[in-house]
């Protein structure tokens, strides 16, 4: 409406102009909001594109070298091949058929899975705590961002230390429990679950925070109507809550799911892959080949493929946002 | 037709194409590149170099040197100044911690640039970076009295050290033959390093054979935390799912029982570190580990084995020579003063053999200031700036024998008990005991993932046979 007034009125004023034997140059303009007035016809018709100018050389920064990567899969280079050969799908064949592979994509899925499910209940929970607002809650909000300011590979540094056995600040707050000896990263199952632990400890806050938006945003007359007719809380959370906070939740689902699959920094900080191989995702095993042991092709035939898993994943959960959405959209406001 | 639908739905799809696809340009925008290392020219830069030997020949220019955090690294920047002064050139340098530094290297010479014209680089980068050509062969430019001057002194080298670093690029084929693609700065032999303390108090000597190291590390790892040394453990050795873990401690007493890496066939390569006596030994080894090493071991570095010693937490330390004698210097640590130096267990024959790791300098094969960067080299390795940097600074185990024979660094080595026995003791049967492949860093780094399963409880037969199927199809 306001844009519709505002033409109008320029348009009246371009006539005003003309009345008063203004230049022909200004009368020439065509009508359009006031500070539009004198703007070369070339300039308006140029500006549109001069605005997607930073969104095209973002999604060219990304698609370059995405295409190069995809590109170097088809051939066997390596730093003892600098001059490869073409070798079609190979490297991608040679990956499907390898135990390594799908030992390490079993364990991307574990992590993943596990990271966001716990990162998800501890953070709506945490929203649902924060929502209260108590000064403890207001306190604690601000607190809660700490871990997530700073970096993922420091965060595991610092857990690294904690969790040594003999120094480690944790094992000696649980030794007055008789659990002083545990060796967090020294099996293949506590090491995963010890990245799990500092995976949950640095993104819970993520979660929390994106829950904790979306429970403020929640329109307050379906739970006043809810109280008059004395619904429960459980039943007030199961019913109302939980639907309409269904999509802020998912969406923090799928920035958490997609980022763990794609996770390096730290489980390479706390574990490097071990003990053994129990560790080693798929991130890691292409880092492995394409940097230390510079089989370049190969390495990049291993993110292709994450490349195409995280896809898939956010193609079906994008795809469910969307239902949910449309659902949340449905409940009476 | 749903066209807003369609458009949300392609929207969407956009989204997740694009967040999906951030992961992947991590790698292809690291420069790998075709072409990253394939021009190398049979004829050296060396030879435009005429004329009579002058360190002022490149006045006025810039060389730019990449560097690791580094003791060594810290007496050579301490002394810059004094090769400005002779020859005019000026050095830029970055320095990276050991953590990221090789992963900085590998990017950077493959991407084929010269970046950086000099670089530090341990003796098996040779075996990686040499044979895409990334190196420069720097045998002619010793060889070439005009860009080197008479002082710089080739025979003065410990010989195992040169010869360390010169190789033919060809897998199998033994070193100190081929091209010398680096020059030794410093290096580090791995021997035994305990803390005389708890060896006093619970009357223990240093093991000769493997079999009492086993029994040592145990006993210190049941008595000691009783005699007053709270939470000590017997011997300190790295265990980190890395190549690092297998090359110092595990390394040496595996070449003193003269067991091998691989085996060479003809052409090929066989893997031999499942040999039923390696089998044997790994298996010692991982319940050595279990019985008197560190509590998580599986992420132990040489920087956790080393800081064990000086916090009185390890008994014992097998590791670098430099890893010890950085907690022992006075005030370093709580045990300085009170750690000693032995040569380790012998094999069964006596064999003293023991692995190494050389600190070396190398020149970029893409440099466009070569004869510059080799005046650089030849003043890092000179026998000025390393005398300087082992009597004045920390740069420890000289890989010229007039500085280890100079009176002033065996007075300041004498301070620590059984370092220069141990440094004379070892030195002659000290060499890089692995097989020469490129594929080095993939091999050793599979075997310490073996070992760790290893430690975990798996069977040592079956683990290493697995790996010796894995590593013959890619090395052999």
């Amino acid at each position: 409406m306001n844009s519709s007034t505002e033409a109008d009125h320029g348009a009246a004023s371009s006539d005003d102009a003309a009345v008063a034997g203004a230049p022909e140059k200004a009368s020439a303009a065509v009508p359009g909001p006031p500070a539009e007035r004198g703007v070369p016809k070339w300039r308006r018709t140029l500006r549109p594109y001069l605005l997607i100018v930073p969104a095209l050389l973002l999604t060219g920064g990304i698609l370059y070298p995405f295409g190069l990567g995809l590109y170097y899969t088809v051939f066997d280079f390596a730093a003892s091949k600098p001059q490869p050969d073409f070798v079609g799908l190979e490297n991608y064949r040679r990956i499907f058929t390898d135990s390594s592979f799908w030992d390490s994509a079993w364990v991307t899925v574990l992590y993943a899975v596990g990271a966001a499910a716990v990162e998800t209940v501890l953070g709506v929970a945490v929203a649902l705590l924060l929502h209260r607002s108590t000064l403890v809650g207001r306190v604690l909000e601000k607190v809660l961002i700490l871990p997530l300011m700073i970096a993922p590979v420091i965060a595991a540094i610092i857990w690294k230390l904690m969790l040594q056995p003999s120094v480690g600040v944790v094992n000696h707050l649980l030794r007055p429990f008789g659990l002083g000896g545990v060796q967090w990263t020294d099996t293949p199952t506590g090491a995963l679950l010890s990245s799990i632990a500092v995976d949950v400890w640095v993104y819970t806050p993520f979660v929390a925070i994106l829950a904790l938006a979306g429970l403020r945003s929640l329109p307050a007359s379906p739970f006043e109507a809810a109280a008059v007719d004395g619904a429960g809380w459980w039943f007030t959370f199961r019913k109302l809550t939980m639907p309409m906070l269904w999509p802020y939740v998912l969406v923090a689902v799928i920035f958490r799911f997609m980022d763990s699959l794609k996770v390096f920094d730290i489980i390479y900080a706390l574990t490097e892959g071990g003990p053994g191989d129990s560790t080693v995702v798929l991130q890691i095993r292409a880092y492995l080949e394409a940097i230390r042991f510079q089989r370049y092709s190969f390495g990049l035939s291993y993110m292709i493929v994450l490349w195409a898993v995280v896809y898939l994943a956010a193609m079906v959960l994008v795809r469910y946002l969307g239902r949910i959405q449309n659902r949340a959209a449905e409940v009476p406001k | 037709m749903d066209m807003h639908g369609h458009l949300g739905h392609d929207r969407r799809r956009f989204l997740a194409l694009a967040a999906a696809a951030s992961s992947v340009p991590l790698l292809s925008a690291c420069g790998a590149g075709f072409g990253g290392g394939d021009s190398r020219s049979d004829g050296s830069a060396a030879d435009d170099v005429t004329g009579s030997f002058d360190w002022r020949r490149h006045k006025g220019t810039t060389v730019r040197a990449l560097l690791n955090k580094h003791p060594y690294t810290d007496a050579l920047i301490a002394d810059l100044k004094a090769f400005t002064a002779k020859t005019g050139i000026k050095v830029e340098y970055d320095v990276f911690p050991e953590d990221n530094y090789f992963d900085k290297l590998t990017v950077d010479l493959s991407s084929g640039r010269a970046s950086y014209d000099i670089f530090m680089l341990g003796a098996y980068m040779v075996w990686q970076y040499g044979p895409p050509g990334w190196l420069e062969d720097l045998g002619p430019w010793m060889r070439n009295e005009s860009a080197t001057g008479a002082e710089w002194d080739q025979d003065d080298f410990l010989p195992s050290l040169l010869e360390g670093t010169q190789w033919s690029l060809k897998a199998g084929t033994p070193l100190g033959q081929g091209g010398q693609y680096a020059l030794p700065w410093g290096w580090e032999a791995n021997v035994v390093a305990y803390n005389m303390e708890v060896f006093d108090k619970l009357g223990l000597r240093p093991a000769e054979s493997f079999d009492e190291l086993r029994e040592l590390a145990g006993t210190i790892k049941r008595k000691a935390p009783g005699a007053g040394f709270d939470g000590m453990y017997g011997v300190a050795v790295r265990g980190s799912r890395s190549w690092a873990t297998i090359h110092p401690g595990f390394m040496t007493m595996f070449s003193r029982y003269k067991l091998k890496d691989f085996t060479v066939d003809g052409e090929s390569l066989k893997p031999a570190m499942n040999s039923p006596e390696a089998i044997t030994f790994t298996r010692d080894w991982a319940d050595m580990v279990k019985k008197g090493g560190p509590p998580s071991w599986t992420s132990y570095t040489w920087y956790q084995c080393s800081s064990d010693l000086g916090a009185k937490k390890a008994g014992m330390l097998f590791d670098a020579d430099t890893a010890a004698y950085f907690q022992a210097v006075k005030g370093a640590s709580p045990a300085a003063g009170k750690i000693a130096f032995h040569p380790g267990p012998k094999g069964p024959d006596g064999s003293l053999a023991t692995n190494m790791w050389i600190w070396s300098l190398g020149m970029n094969a893409k440099s466009e200031k070569k004869s510059a960067a080799w005046l650089f080299l030849q003043w890092a390795t000179g026998k000025e700036h390393l005398r300087k940097g082992a009597i004045e600074y920390n740069h420890i185990d000289p890989v010229r024998k007039s500085v280890s024979e100079d009176p002033a660094y065996r007075d300041k080595m004498s301070e620590l008990p059984g370092f220069i026995e141990t440094f004379e003791a070892v030195q002659d049967q000290t060499r890089i005991q692995f097989t020469p492949q490129e594929q080095f860093f993939d091999a050793t780094t599979s075997w310490a993932s073996a070992l760790q399963e290893i430690y975990g409880g798996k069977s040592a037969g079956p683990v290493l046979n697995g790996l010796a199927d894995d590593l013959a199809s890619k090395v052999g």
